[in-house]
């Protein structure tokens, strides 16, 4: 088993229609028509999905944590991106 | 459903149901005793799936078994204090599980007879059996794309997992021409319109079998001898063994219950 690992997949799964897929976690699979069974049994056995998505670990590009500065520190002083200076007639309520 | 039951003898119905019941029942304690031992984690869920959905529908069966039968008895009693004799299920479900390799072909062999009985059976005059069945068709269909897709993949897989599923294969179908055999039970519940006869949904499964076996690379074996006697009670001795674990907590502490 060590020897030949099977592949990771990431699953990903939709809970109602109309909500997005979302990562649920991981399993092992041979192939990817196998992925979306085990993902079936370990993930959706309490009636939490109506759509299962599976792509390779392998093949998710991610950040890498050391850029975290860079990528993501210069939006902190942009406070005008958030949609907060607005004033909202009291007519409109709560939004 | 009233007339269904008066077209057919009671305990010919009742020993019928007992054999879909016990072919469930059997096969989910087999393959129950994978939990904890699978080859990888998520084939121990899989497998672990598979029985609690083949012992749901065993309950199904022997409940409408009991009420048949019509002598107080309830599913529990049927499960847990019959005797071998008195199982009717095929001899194929109660073969020991051996390697992954057998569990698998096991599966396989049945499944695929399992889809074409439910689907039949979707159709019956009585439609207490035609609710139970359109329910665990559903789940078969499941558990024969699952158990197909590892057959393809280990037939034609390596050396190894190839060699394997070869012999499984070998060692299993001896055991699958008596899931075919019609015998009076049978016949008597055709007549009414109850249930197919087995020996109808024979090609069905012959063609599924056969695509399979060729997408797996695994040499079909065709014809040959073929063993029976599980649906009248002569089992082999396997079952004895299987029923001395389900049944040890119900015989040593009888009524116990939580």
């Amino acid at each position: 088993m060590s020897k030949n690992e099977w592949p990771l997949w990431e699953i990903f799964i939709r809970g109602q229609h109309g909500l997005n897929h979302r990562h649920v976690g991981s399993l092992h699979a041979p192939d990817a028509e196998m992925a979306i069974c085990n993902a079936r049994d370990v993930y959706t056995r309490r009636n939490e999905g109506v759509s299962i998505w599976v792509v390779r670990s392998n093949d998710i590009t991610a950040s890498s944590p050391s850029e975290k500065g860079p990528l993501f520190e210069p939006a902190n002083s942009k406070v005008y991106r958030h949609p907060t200076f607005f004033d909202i007639p009291e007519e409109v309520g709560h939004m | 459903m009233g007339a269904a039951i008066e077209a057919v003898d009671r305990a010919a119905y009742a020993d019928w149901l007992q054999r879909v019941g016990d072919n469930a029942l059997i096969l989910g304690h087999r393959v129950s005793e994978w939990c904890g031992h699978g080859p990888a984690l998520e084939e121990d869920i899989a497998l672990s799936n598979v029985a609690l959905d083949l012992i749901g529908q065993c309950q199904l069966w022997l409940g409408l078994a009991a009420e048949v039968e019509g002598k107080g008895r309830s599913a529990d009693d049927l499960a847990f204090l019959r005797d071998a004799g008195a199982f009717r299920n095929v001899l194929l479900v109660e073969r020991p599980n051996g390697d992954f390799a057998q569990t698998l072909m096991r599966q396989f062999l049945f499944d695929a007879f399992h889809i074409e009985l439910l689907r039949a059976l979707g159709k019956s005059t009585d439609l207490r059996v035609a609710e139970i069945a359109a329910k665990a068709e559903k789940e078969v269909a499941y558990h024969l794309e699952r158990s197909a897709d590892l057959v393809i993949r280990l037939g034609d897989g390596s050396a190894e997992s190839h060699a394997r599923m070869e012999k499984a294969l070998k060692s299993l179908w001896a055991y699958t021409g008596e899931m075919f055999l019609d015998d009076a039970t049978d016949q008597a519940l055709a007549e009414a319109g109850i249930a197919p006869l087995p020996s109808s949904l024979k090609s069905a499964w012959d063609e599924t079998v056969t695509a399979v076996l060729a997408e797996a690379t695994l040499a079909h074996p065709g014809q040959s001898w073929q063993h029976k006697g599980g649906k009248q009670g002569i089992h082999s001795e396997h079952l004895g063994f299987l029923l001395a674990e389900m049944q040890f907590l119900q015989r040593a502490y009888p009524g116990a219950s939580w």
